[in-house]
C-alpha cells in the first residue's frame, strides 16, 4: 500500500478513536455528575426501548444541534467569527497525530508505526499546536463583536497563556530525564523497572511534573477548576454568540481536548502502551497467554454482566410498561453472547499456535487496548475532578499560574538537573 | 462592621492536594454506592411513578356553589381588585332569585398571568373562590384555553392530569355547560 493511504487510514481510525471517546466523555459526564450528585441523570432518550444508560442522549445531542438554526448575528464580524470554531476544533484534532497507540512492528522499511505520524520532535510538534488554541477563543471573542464574549475570551486567553508556560516547563524536566523528543521513545523507555518493582513510568519518575502538567493540562482544557472562560453558572463564555453547528465545534473542542490532554499524560507519564511489569519482547513471546487472558477476562466479565442485567430486567419489568422494559433483557443477551463467544474461542484454543506475525499483531492490539483504558481512565479523571472542585477566582488562578506552578516547575527542573549529574 | 475571622489552614490544606485528594475521594464514594445501590437516589421518576401533591397546594381555581347549584359569587369584585396580577375579570349582573343582589354574568380568569398567590381566596367575603382543586399541571397547546371561564370554574373537575398517563391528554377538556342555560 502506498505510504499516504496508509497514513490516512490511521488518520481516520484514530479521528474516530477521539469522536467515539467524545461521546463517550459526555455520558460520563452527565451520568458521573448525576450519580455524583445523587440523581439518576439521562434515562429517556431510546431508540427502540434501548437507552444504554443515557448513552443515547449524545446521539440525540448531536442530531439537535445538526438541525438547529444556524444564526450568524448581523454585528459580528463575520470573517473571525466562522474562523474561530474550525480552528477551536482543529487544536483539539490535531495533536493526537503524534500519540504512539503500540509499539512499532518490526519490519522493512523501519517497520509499521501505532502513529499517524512519525515525527522527531513530537512533544514540540503538540506544544505548538495546542498553543493555537488560544487563537480559537480569542477569535471567537473578538468577532462576535460582543463586550461579554471579548471578556469572556479575553480572560481564556490570559489563562491559557499562563498555564501554557507552567506546562512547558513542567515537560522540560520529563525531557531531560528521558532524553528524547519522540513521543514512541518516550514510551519505550518508560518500560524498565524503577529500584527493580516500580514500573519507570514518568509519574514516579517526576512526580512534580505529573502534577504540574496534569494541573496545567486542565487549565489548558479549560477545564474546572479551571473553567472561568466558560463559567456556565455566573459569567458569560466566550461562545456566546453561537448556535447550532459552530457552537458545537466549540463542544467538541472542548471534550476533545480532554482526550488529547489525557492521551499526551498517558504517554508521557503513565507509561503510554506500556503494560506494567510486562515489556514488548516478553508480551511478544507469550502474545498467546496474553490472549487467553483478554478471553478469560471477557468470559468472565460477560457472564458476571449477563446475571446483572438479569436482575436488572426483573427491576426495569416492575417500572415500566412499554419498550423500554425489554432493555435489560437486551443487555443479558448481549453480555452472554459475549461470553460465549469468547469462551468458544478460548476452548479452540487456536492461541496455542500463533505464528510470529500473529503473536506480533496481537501484542498490538493489546497494546492499544492498555493504552485506551489509561486514556479513558484518565479522561474519566477530568470528569470526576470537575463535579468535585469548587472554581477559582480569577486572582487565585493567575497566582497559583505565575507564584506557584512556574517557580515549581524551575525547582522542578533544578532538581532533575542536579539528579541526573549526580547519578551521572 | 462585623470582622469575619478566617481560620488558619494548617500546611497540608495549604499545599491543597491532600485536601482535592480527600473530596475526589467522597464524589467517588457517591458514584460508586450510586452505580450499584438506587436506594439514596432523591430522583422523582414522574409520569412514571406519580407524586402525592400536598392537599393545601394552591392549584387551579374553581368556583363554589350553593346548595341549590347557584355559584356562591355576589361578583363583589374583591378578588378583582386584590389580584396583583390583574388577571381576574368580572362582568356582573343583576340576580334574578332576589336573595343576593349580584351575580357574575362573565367570571374569567387567564391562568398564565396567575402566580398562585391566594390573595383573591382570602379576599373572597363568600367563600365562592377556592383553589383547592390539585389541579397543579395545566396544558394546552392554545393561548385560549387557559383563559379559564366561569363554566368551567364551576364545573371543571380538577386533577384530570393525574389520570392520564399521557402528556397529550393534559390539555384542559371544557366540560358542557351545566349552569346558566
Ligand atoms: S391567586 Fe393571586 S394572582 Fe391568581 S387570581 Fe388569585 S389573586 Fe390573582
Ligand atoms: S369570587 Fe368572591 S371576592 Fe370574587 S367577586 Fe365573587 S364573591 Fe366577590
Amino acid at each position: 500500500m502506498p505510504d499516504g493511504l496508509v497514513t490516512l487510514i490511521k488518520a481516520c481510525c484514530v479521528l474516530a478513536f477521539q469522536m467515539i471517546l467524545v461521546v463517550v466523555l459526555i455520558w460520563f459526564e452527565r451520568k458521573g455528575a448525576a450519580y455524583i450528585q445523587d440523581r439518576t441523570g439521562p434515562n429517556r432518550a431510546e431508540i427502540f426501548g434501548i437507552r444504554l444508560a443515557g448513552l443515547v442522549h449524545p446521539v440525540a445531542d448531536v442530531l439537535k444541534l445538526v438541525f438547529k438554526e444556524e444564526i450568524t448575528p448581523p454585528h459580528v464580524r463575520k470573517f473571525y467569527f466562522r474562523l474561530a470554531p474550525i480552528v477551536s476544533l482543529m487544536v483539539a484534532l490535531l495533536p493526537l497525530a503524534v500519540i504512539p497507540f503500540a509499539d512499532i512492528l518490526p519490519g522493512d522499511g523501519g517497520g509499521f508505526s501505532f502513529q499517524t505520524l512519525n515525527l522527531n520532535v513530537g512533544i514540540l510538534y503538540i506544544l505548538a499546536v495546542s498553543s493555537f488554541g488560544v487563537f480559537g477563543i480569542i477569535f471567537a471573542g473578538w468577532g462576535s463583536n460582543n463586550k461579554y464574549s471579548m471578556l469572556g475570551g479575553m480572560r481564556a486567553s490570559a489563562q491559557m497563556i499562563s498555564y501554557e508556560l507552567a506546562m512547558g516547563l513542567s515537560i522540560v524536566g520529563v525531557l531531560m530525564v528521558y532524553g528524547t523528543l519522540e513521543l514512541n521513545e518516550m514510551v519505550r523507555y518508560q518500560g524498565g523497572l524503577l529500584w527493580g518493582f516500580l514500573p519507570r513510568w514518568g509519574i514516579f519518575v517526576q512526580p512534580i511534573a505529573a502534577i504540574l502538567f496534569m494541573t496545567a493540562a486542565f487549565a489548558e482544557s479549560n477545564r474546572n477548576p479551571f473553567d472561568l472562560p466558560e463559567g456556565e453558572s455566573e459569567i458569560v463564555g466566550f461562545h456566546v454568540e453561537y448556535s447550532s453547528m459552530k457552537f458545537a465545534c466549540f463542544f467538541v473542542g472542548e471534550y476533545g481536548h480532554i482526550v488529547v490532554v489525557s492521551s499526551i499524560f498517558t504517554a508521557l507519564f503513565l507509561g503510554g502502551w506500556q503494560i506494567p511489569w510486562l515489556p514488548t519482547p516478553v508480551l511478544r513471546e507469550n502474545a498467546g497467554f496474553a490472549t487467553a487472558a483478554l478471553l478469560l477476562f471477557g468470559v468472565v466479565g460477560g457472564v458476571v454482566f449477563a446475571g446483572l442485567f438479569g436482575k436488572w430486567r426483573g427491576r426495569l419489568h416492575e417500572l415500566y410498561t412499554d419498550r423500554r422494559k425489554n432493555e435489560g433483557q437486551v443487555w443479558m443477551i448481549c453480555a452472554a453472547a459475549i461470553a460465549v463467544i469468547c469462551a468458544v474461542i478460548l476452548l479452540a484454543g487456536f492461541w496455542r499456535g500463533l505464528s510470529p506475525q500473529g503473536s506480533l499483531i496481537t501484542a498490538a492490539v493489546v497494546q492499544i487496548i492498555c493504552f485506551m483504558a489509561k486514556v479513558v481512565l484518565v479522561s474519566f479523571f477530568f470528569i470526576w475532578v470537575r463535579w468535585t472542585l469548587p472554581r477559582f477566582r480569577y486572582d487565585q488562578l493567575m497566582s497559583l499560574g505565575w507564584k506557584n506552578l512556574v517557580p515549581l516547575a524551575i525547582f522542578n527542573i533544578l532538581i532533575t538537573g542536579f539528579i541526573l549529574l549526580g547519578v551521572g | 462592621m462585623i470582622k469575619v475571622p478566617t481560620p488558619k489552614m494548617r500546611w497540608w490544606e495549604k499545599i491543597y492536594l491532600f485536601e482535592i485528594v480527600r473530596g475526589l475521594c467522597v464524589t467517588m464514594g457517591h458514584l460508586i454506592r450510586n452505580i450499584f445501590v438506587q436506594k439514596n437516589i432523591y430522583t422523582h421518576q414522574w409520569p412514571e411513578e406519580p407524586k402525592p401533591l400536598f392537599p393545601r397546594l394552591k392549584a387551579r381555581h374553581r368556583l363554589t356553589r350553593r346548595d341549590d347549584g347557584t355559584p356562591k359569587c355576589t361578583a363583589c369584585y374583591c378578588c378583582q381588585t386584590v389580584c396583583p396580577a390583574y388577571c381576574i375579570h368580572i362582568v356582573a349582573e343583576e340576580s334574578p332569585d332576589g336573595f343576593v343582589e349580584k351575580r357574575p354574568k362573565q367570571f374569567e380568569i387567564d391562568i398564565l398571568r396567575c402566580v398562585f398567590c391566594g390573595y383573591c381566596v382570602e379576599a373572597c367575603p363568600e367563600d365562592a373562590i377556592r383553589m383547592d382543586t390539585g389541579d397543579a399541571v395545566i396544558v394546552s397547546n392554545h393561548r385560549e384555553d387557559f383563559i379559564l371561564d366561569l363554566k368551567f370554574l364551576l364545573n371543571g373537575k380538577g386533577t384530570e392530569w393525574r389520570r392520564s398517563r399521557r402528556f397529550e391528554d393534559h390539555t384542559i377538556a371544557r366540560p358542557p355547560a351545566t349552569f346558566g342555560e
